[in-house]
């Protein structure tokens, strides 16, 4: 028995997904994880991983053609988890890309501008970004400011957009904006005049990660980049719904990586002539978390059945997201406090996951909104 | 010179991150539920193949596995990485390394490659025995433990790594290489590739139809190696030399 996979779920996945799961966890444990914690500790997104992002494929993983390799949910699952295993920045930076940027493309876009963008989004060649959360607030979207207004064919765009992942590094983004038919999706691209991206500092979460405001001062947008297919603000929130599946994915990756170094911490780190593994005290504070990310990975499988079957409700995702989180969030906050003064630097990631969950933990619905979102589900009254 | 065929043979092993742990019989390594992978080394032999055929030197590349019927995930991992195509030959049963060698020499036969590329040795028993005997019952040249490998006009120039250092061998192809670590770096599996392995041909055969019927070796029983005593701390070199006097050893 795996302490990661207590129940052995890993073998209920099919062949193709094991061996995309062990290639992602390669590139994370070779390539990424050198880079990470000085990423973190330093404040910046490892640019050099973006090319290696695009050539092995992952991108837009669950898009069918344009170079894109049509895999199902539970692969875009366990992709997120080892990437999240490495850092939350670097799986947000995959979420964005696929969830946010290539699946409202996809789903909503017209021929053209899928075959403009997804296949050089697929190869990381172009990078995208979400913008739909605003300054005054993400919890509720239906009240966004961002104007776009038509003027001779074309519109014209102002506002702002406030904790934009990728929006610095980002040449397309994906602008949600309020017009007189009611909420549309554009395609607002690097270099159209008015618009600009300055990055957010100062953070103590998501360091290893691009996070910026985004600017609109009456910025010209052709028509032919408005996304035909999306109509009102079901369509950014059907975004959401895929990148948090791959959030309550990736949080399993997040707790695993705690508590594995906690598990050889404790092994080996002895206290009072015995290993503090062999305490009971720290055994059950590991039973604990073993119980906890059982549970999680449990609940992620189910979801990536429930999404490849298509019967999935977003109030389920809600829950998981939500539970799996929260769930990882504690993991990285007990880890950290067993390894004692070993625990406070970059040295052990317990804490710079922790730090990263609680970001986590707000983006993409706070937890107050899932529990909400599975409330009105099983209530029936909408108490937003 | 017209590119050549290779045929690289690979092993289902214990993943190399895996501590082993022995059956409670004591008749064999515990793998259920132990998570396989294919011997690095193989991987490496793969990739050295596959820069061979991408700089036009070759013009197939066939791997080919001895193993039960689960070996076909890392079948499947080997042509995701770029192999055109893969025989299986399939066994429930542990096979020695000169099974091996003869399934690979009947291979041989059928293919007719200018190159066999293997691993140095397989991680889980570390025999490093099928290269030499492939080549020995082939009867063609061998080079081992391969660092460089540069194909010329019917020839192969090889560096070994040997216990002085480097050595530098030429062999007449076809010929045996066994790989060592520092060949190369295996390359990523990209994911679209892992959708195409799937429509490439895997020739499934049984060992029984390879006709080979050697002595096999008897395994009693495995064990785990002694644990190792403590030493002793001595507090002066007439203690250190009574001690050694009283153990005989003086």
């Amino acid at each position: 028995m795996s302490p990661e996979d207590f129940f052995g779920i890993g073998s209920e996945l099919t062949e193709e997904d094991r061996l995309v799961q062990s290639t992602v966890a390669r590139f994370v444990d070779e390539r990424a994880l050198p880079l990470l914690p000085r990423a973190f500790e330093e404040g910046f997104f490892p640019m050099e991983l973006i090319p290696e992002i695009g050539s092995l494929g992952i991108l837009g993983s669950s898009v069918h053609g344009y170079g894109c390799p049509g895999l199902g949910a539970l692969a875009y699952g366990v992709i997120c988890e080892e990437l999240e295993r490495g850092d939350s920045g670097l799986r947000s930076f995959v979420s964005v890309q696929s969830s946010l940027v290539m699946y409202p493309i996809a789903t909503y876009g017209t021929e053209e501008q899928k075959a403009r963008w997804l296949p050089k989004l697929a190869r990381a060649e172009a990078i995208g970004c979400f913008g739909l959360t605003e300054a005054h607030g993400g919890s509720d979207p239906a009240a966004l400011q961002t104007r776009a207004r038509l003027e001779g064919g074309n519109w014209i765009l102002s506002g702002s957009k406030m904790w934009i992942t990728n929006g610095t590094l980002a040449d397309l983004a994906v602008v949600w904006a309020q017009t007189d038919q009611g909420i549309r999706g554009f395609l607002v691209e690097k270099g159209m005049p008015g618009f600009h991206a300055q990055a957010i500092h100062h953070k103590l979460s998501l360091r290893a990660s691009d996070t910026a405001a985004l600017f609109f001062e009456n910025v010209t947008v052709p028509e032919q980049n408005r996304l035909a297919g999306a109509q009102g603000l079901k369509a950014p929130l059907s975004c959401l719904t895929q990148a948090r599946y791959g959030i309550a994915w990736g949080a399993l990756g997040a707790a695993r990586s705690c508590l594995s170094t906690v598990l050889d911490y404790t092994r080996t780190r002895e206290l009072f002539g015995r290993p503090l593994a062999a305490t009971q005290t720290v055994q059950r504070r590991i039973a604990a978390m073993v119980r906890a990310l059982t549970l999680a990975r449990l609940l992620a499988f189910r979801l990536g059945q429930l999404k490849d079957q298509g019967t999935l409700d977003p109030a389920q995702v809600s829950l998981a997201k939500w539970n799996n989180v929260r769930m990882a969030l504690e993991i990285a906050r007990e880890a950290r406090d067993l390894l004692g003064g070993a625990g406070i630097t970059t040295e052990f990631p317990p804490l710079r996951h922790a730090l990263n969950l609680e970001s986590v933990a707000t983006y993409e619905g706070t937890e107050t909104i899932h529990e909400l979102v599975v409330g009105k589900a099983v209530t029936g009254f909408d108490a937003f | 010179m017209n590119p050549i065929k290779i045929l690289v043979a690979a092993k289902r092993v214990v993943d190399y991150n895996v501590r082993v742990r022995l059956k409670p019989d004591h008749s064999g390594i515990a793998t259920d539920g132990v998570k396989m992978g294919v011997n690095p080394f193989d991987e490496i032999a793969l990739e050295e193949a596959l820069r061979i055929r991408e700089r036009g030197e070759a013009s197939e590349v066939v791997v080919a596995t001895v193993g039960p019927h689960e070996a076909e995930s890392q079948i499947r991992s080997l042509l995701a990485m770029g192999a055109d195509r893969a025989i299986h030959i399939e066994t429930t049963r542990e096979t020695g390394p000169l099974e091996v060698a003869h399934v690979l020499y009947h291979l041989v036969q059928e293919i007719e490659p200018g190159l066999v590329i293997l691993g140095k040795q397989a991680i889980d028993d570390d025999c490093g025995q099928v290269g030499p005997m492939l080549a020995a019952l082939w009867g063609r040249p061998q080079a081992t433990f391969v660092s460089k490998l540069t194909l010329e006009g019917g020839r192969a120039q090889a560096v070994r790594e040997v216990d002085h250092g480097l050595e530098t061998v030429e062999v007449d192809l076809p010929a045996v290489i066994t790989t060592d670590l520092r060949l190369n770096t295996p390359r990523f599996i990209k994911m679209p590739d892992i959708m195409k392995a799937r429509q490439k041909p895997l020739d499934r055969r049984p060992f029984e139809n390879c006709g080979i019927d050697l002595p096999r070796l008897e395994v009693e029983a495995y064990l785990p190696p002694p644990e190792r005593v403590a030493g002793l701390r001595v507090e002066s070199v007439s203690e250190l030399v009574t001690r050694l006097r009283d153990r005989g050893v003086l």
